[in-house]
């Protein structure tokens, strides 16, 4: 189908795109891969007045390390965060959940941050930034903010960023020696967004997990962190009994939509597999 | 190449040689005149305003500020052509009392489904159409809807069309016994062992084509060309002639290069009819081409049957009888072939084994859904699934392997020809040799002692295996028992071969492919027929001014029928050449040898004249015989006398996670025997294409309706259509028995997979998780249901019907049509997007 009319705005610095955003009148909608954006004005779900594209506003991409971080360009795509030696060493995690992000031509153009921003409780990426405990750097025409992963994701497709405001960059912490991570993604096709995930970072010491980070993706408006499970985990022994009696409570305090894909409880009932299966992934057993 | 054929210097025959598609670097490329690639001078545009409710009086149509819009040339109502529409054609009355409601290819005072076309917006750009949509103002007053055919059925039922007395349209009845080709069915049951039945749901299916629907027509003079993706370029002419008036020799159809149908555009759309009309009105060019939304809500649907299955046998497990009786979803109105769609598969319920007795009993049910039609198979898979299924469900009853139970009331070999108790003559065939070969193609004692192993340790992932021993009528169809089954027209086809001056040859065929790959195949037959080369023939098709007579592509009949006119096409052309060939080399007609694409004098070494050579002779036509016309130019129709019965035997491995409902296809076998194989790779490709088709409906596929009728699987987000990456590996393999009833012997691939495969992948998921006390699971096998059927018994239960909320709940825009807008951004501050 063919989007309504709209103005279309492709400036080249993080500046010019935030004097667009503020120019664009009433109804501005940002376009980074455009995955989800064209389709939804193709639809004539969305009708912008105005779309800035910020396809050509190169410092928005890339990934570099700054200390104990990771910076991602909000405008990396998919595939490059893909092929990223730093993500697959510091944040496996984000490759893997990546690698499962619908299709190749998706992830061609698809991005990072606009994944992101665009908070698609199917998504696969908000549960994994929430689980990696990532900061997201917001910038607006008053200067730049960071808001802690937690505080990131506000409802059903909405976030932090305001309307006059762009996602610049998320600094995820490295986590490497001991941290075992897995994401399980459950879905019917292959190309197809997640009926419910897990992504499930795990530090594991003498035999004991000492620390369990747990995001859960689809099981409400938001990415949703299984803080049950984590305090269960803490300390627990590594074995298949511990992860398994700490998974039983994955479930609690979410409320999952009803859909073809799956009814709330069934979904609940996926959330504790999936956190055991990827609990004892990370963990190494 | 083998030493003799080095020897003799002949090609080898072209027939049975996997030769890459010739018309596939256009057709993969798109480099080639799909319809919506067609651009005339001064040609318009159409958009659609269709019904965002499913059942309602249209209270007023308001346009105006439509027909105010910029680049908008034109807006109707359904009241501005109400004269001039008539009634989409349904040439199917399958019993002489059929209700059929009459259905406008624009509503007129009430809509009865979801996306049914309200107003027509004209206007000189596509985009200028399309804006102008959400400018009509519709105003519906509510009726009830009725969506569930069993309360459909009931007395005091509300009604889809309240003029007529009840929401069934016929009541189609096959008993055997009344028609001499059985025993009496319900004194069978009455004497039976052992009696199983089941309700078993065929769920409501999208064809789901690759190129959506398009329609061009260009006015001239009194004249008018539609170019369509169509399947039927020859049907639609003359039903589209019938229903707008113009007259047959004024109106020429084009199916260009075509992208799919699977039944889908077999199909006198309304939005042919309304750019005909269109085109009159305004003596301009236009053009209406769908978008995905508007295919998957208003295109026809497929299947969706009730079937209440009853078989009856002795302990031993001799079948005894066997009863159908079906609930058949005609949606809202009667379609080209609605009605038939069930009534044909009532002939296939007994598959392959030999019942004493069979009743089939049917009632076509309107709902305030879009309506059903050809879907591949199209009845045959719904009556395989169920004998495959009830077949599984007896030998579970009596203890016995369900291949033993197959094998024990199967037809044999030595059985063939052999007339059933539905009536059909089965051709040839070896249901035996098909089952080993498969059995061993899919390593079946491997897996079932890995099922036992995995039974016995209580592994959260369970094997099971499933069969499916299928036949199916194809070939479609004798021109009498056609006209014995009411349907509105012929079997035959037709074929003309044109012999050109260079002695390159033109191959007409009435039979219009769309995407089967009829250009290779026909040339591998004429190659082999006039001993040209493959390279020297060209296949033209899908043109009613140059492919004057044919029926057309569908129930898996292209090569069984047009194939065989073509071959017979050829057989006139060598015939009139032999007596040109004798003048030439003055010999005696009886003397002379055809082979190779050459005539030779027998006895007389060097002695000859190749069919091209007589090309050129016949074209300058300096010298002939007497009596005799200058061309070697021929047709021929063909018209078989009985179907074809293509058979085989599927096997599927499938694993099921029962933690979580997951299945997974481990291992697909599957031998068919399609009668002679033309071109290997062409019958693979339509294996898979069929297999991947047959298990989508078993594992992904499912048109659903929320309660207010509307369809909430509006986008392939939701209506899931699976790709290579869900598909396992097919491992497949055929015999061939030739099909007596037509000179190639082939008995016709395309729909074999899809027939085949659904039970079998049913079955296996049965076989897996049946010692969990599961005994049914409704299709498809979404993982919930699968859980659902394990956990808490049943067959899963409905699925909730509001559609994932991926791209921001998308199904609801595209169930409300130029409706109720609701944007994105009203609800976030959606920034970007991945």
């Amino acid at each position: 189908m063919i989007p309504a009319p709209f103005e279309y705005a492709r400036p080249t610095t993080v500046d010019e795109a935030l004097q667009a955003i503020a120019a664009g009148g009433e109804d501005v909608k940002v376009l980074a891969g455009g995955q989800s954006l064209i389709p939804v004005m193709r639809l004539r779900l969305a009708a912008p007045e105005t779309v800035v594209d910020l396809g050509r506003v190169t410092e928005l991409r890339g990934v570099r390390e700054d200390g104990d971080a990771l910076v991602i360009g909000a405008m990396t795509t998919h595939s490059d965060v893909l092929a990223d030696p730093l993500i697959g060493r510091y944040a496996p995690l984000i490759a893997e959940a990546t690698a499962t992000v619908a299709d190749r031509q998706v992830r061609h153009r698809g991005t990072f941050g606009g994944a992101l921003v665009h908070a698609d409780p199917a998504g696969d990426l908000p549960a994994v930034a929430l689980a990696l405990d990532a900061e997201f750097v917001i910038a607006g025409t008053g200067g730049r903010r960071t808001v802690p992963a937690r505080e990131f994701s506000v409802d059903y497709l909405t976030t932090a960023v305001g309307e006059e405001e762009l996602l610049v960059e998320v600094r995820v912490p490295k986590l490497d020696g001991q941290w075992g991570m897995r994401y399980e993604k459950f879905n019917r096709v292959a190309q197809a967004w997640s009926i419910v995930a897990v992504a499930a970072a795990v530090r594991r010491e003498n035999g004991h997990i000492a620390e369990a980070r747990i995001g859960l993706t689809n099981m409400g408006p938001t990415p949703l962190r299984a803080g049950a499970v984590e305090a269960a985990l803490a300390g627990a022994e590594a074995t298949p009994e511990a992860i398994a009696a700490a998974a039983a409570h994955a479930a609690e305090g979410t409320e999952p939509s009803s859909d073809l894909n799956a009814q709330a409880d069934y979904r609940q009932h996926l959330a504790t597999v999936l956190t055991r299966r990827a609990v004892t992934a990370a963990a190494g057993l | 190449m083998t030493a003799v054929e080095d020897r003799t210097g002949a090609p080898s025959p072209e027939i049975g040689k996997a030769r890459k598609r010739k018309e596939d670097a256009r057709l993969i490329t798109g480099r080639t005149t799909w319809t919506d690639n067609m651009v005339l001078p001064g040609m318009l545009h159409l958009a659609v305003v269709r019904s965002p409710v499913a059942h309602a009086r249209i209270t007023n149509v308001d346009v105006t500020a439509a027909a105010d819009a910029p680049g908008v040339v034109a807006v109707f109502t359904g009241a501005d052509l109400a004269e001039e529409q008539g009634s989409l054609p349904c040439a199917w009355p399958v019993t002489p009392d059929m209700v059929n409601p009459g259905h406008p290819s624009i509503a007129v005072d009430r809509v009865n489904h979801v996306g049914e076309a309200v107003a027509v917006i004209v206007a000189r750009s596509k985009a200028a159409a399309q804006d102008a949509v959400e400018l009509v103002d519709v105003d519906y007053d509510g009726l009830p809807v009725v969506l569930d055919m069993e309360e459909a059925v009931e007395g005091g039922a509300d009604l889809v069309h309240d003029h007529l007395e009840s929401n069934t349209s016929y009541h189609f009845v096959f008993d055997a016994g009344e028609m001499g080709t059985g025993s009496d069915t319900e004194q069978a049951f009455a004497d039976a062992d052992v009696v199983v039945s089941r309700r078993l749901i065929q769920q409501r299916l999208i064809p789901a084509f690759m190129e959506p629907r398009s329609v061009v027509v260009q006015p001239q003079g009194d004249n008018y060309t539609m170019w369509s993706a169509t399947q039927i370029p020859h049907i639609l002419r003359v039903m589209a002639a019938m229903v707008t008036g113009i007259p047959e020799h004024k109106l020429r159809v084009v199916a260009p290069d075509v992208g799919g149908g699977f039944g889908g555009k077999l199909q006198v759309n309304p939005e042919e009819i309304l750019c005909l009309l269109i085109a009159r009105r305004l003596g301009k060019p236009v053009k209406w081409t769908e978008t995905r939304s508007e295919s998957l809500m208003t295109a026809h649907h497929g299947r969706d049957q009730i079937q209440y299955v009853d078989i009856a046998a002795d302990r031993e497990g001799n079948v005894k009888g066997l009863r159908v009786r079906l609930l058949a979803d005609m949606g809202a109105y009667l379609r080209l072939i609605t009605p038939g769609v069930p009534a044909l598969g009532a002939f296939m319920y007994p598959g392959i084994y030999k019942f004493p007795a069979y009743r089939f009993e049917c009632d076509g049910v309107f709902t305030n859904k879009v309506p059903t039609d050809a879907y591949r198979g199209a009845g045959r898979p719904e009556a395989t699934f169920a004998i495959e299924r009830i077949m599984d469900e007896l030998a579970v009853e009596l203890g016995m392997d369900p291949m033993e139970l197959r094998r024990k009331n199967w037809i044999n070999a030595d059985e063939f020809p052999f007339t059933t108790v539905a009536g059909l003559a089965y051709d040839s065939g070896d249901y035996e040799t098909a089952t080993q070969q498969a059995l061993e193609l899919l390593g079946y004692d491997e897996l079932r002692a890995e099922q036992q192993r995995r039974r016995e340790s209580g592994d959260r992932v369970q094997l099971g295996i499933g069969i499916s021993t299928f036949t199916e009528m194809c070939g479609l169809a004798p021109s009498r028992v056609l006209g014995s089954l009411s349907f509105g027209a012929g079997g035959w086809e037709h074929a003309a071969i044109r012999m050109l001056p260079t002695g390159k040859v033109e191959v007409v065929t009435g039979s219009t492919p769309h995407g089967q790959g009829h250009e290779t195949a026909w040339s591998q037959l004429v190659a082999d027929s006039l001993g040209v080369p493959f390279e020297d023939i060209e296949v033209l098709h899908g043109d009613t001014a140059i492919s004057s007579r044919g029926l057309d592509t569908y129930g898996s009949r292209s090569l069984v029928v047009g194939g065989s006119a073509v071959v017979k096409a050829a057989d006139k052309v060598i015939a009139k050449a032999r007596k040109i060939a004798a003048h030439l080399l003055e010999a005696s007609e009886d003397d002379l040898e055809f082979s190779g694409g050459r005539f030779s004098v027998r006895g007389t070494p060097g002695a000859g004249l190749g069919i091209q050579e007589i090309a050129l002779a016949i074209f300058a036509a300096h010298d002939y015989p007497e009596g005799v016309e200058p061309s070697i130019d021929a047709e021929a129709t063909f018209d078989p006398e009985n179907f074809s019965f293509p058979h085989g035997t599927h096997l599927c491995a499938m694993e099921v996670d029962t933690e979580t409902g997951f299945v997974k296809i481990r291992k697909y076998a599957c031998v068919d025997d399609v009668g002679t194989i033309v071109n290997p790779l062409i019958v693979e490709g339509q294996v898979h294409g069929g297999l991947a088709q047959g298990i989508a409906q078993a594992l992904y596929e499912e048109a659903v309706y929320d309660a207010d009728g509307n369809l909430t699987t509006g986008t392939f987000v939701d209506y899931l259509v699976p790709s290579a990456a869900d598909l396992p590996h097919f491992d497949t393999g055929n015999t061939v028995h030739t099909a007596p009833g037509n000179p190639i012997g082939a008995k016709g691939v395309g729909e074999a997979g899809c027939i085949a495969s659904t039970p079998a992948v049913v079955n296996a998921a049965l076989d897996a998780v049946r010692h969990l006390g599961v005994t049914d699971i409704r299709m498809p096998l979404t993982p919930e249901r699968v859980w659902r059927a394990i956990h808490a018994g049943g067959d899963g239960g409905d699925r909730a019907t509001a559609g994932s909320n991926a791209y921001g709940g998308a199904q609801t825009e595209t169930t409300a049509g130029g409706g109720a807008r609701s944007s994105v951004s009203n609800a976030s501050s959606l920034g970007g997007d991945r």
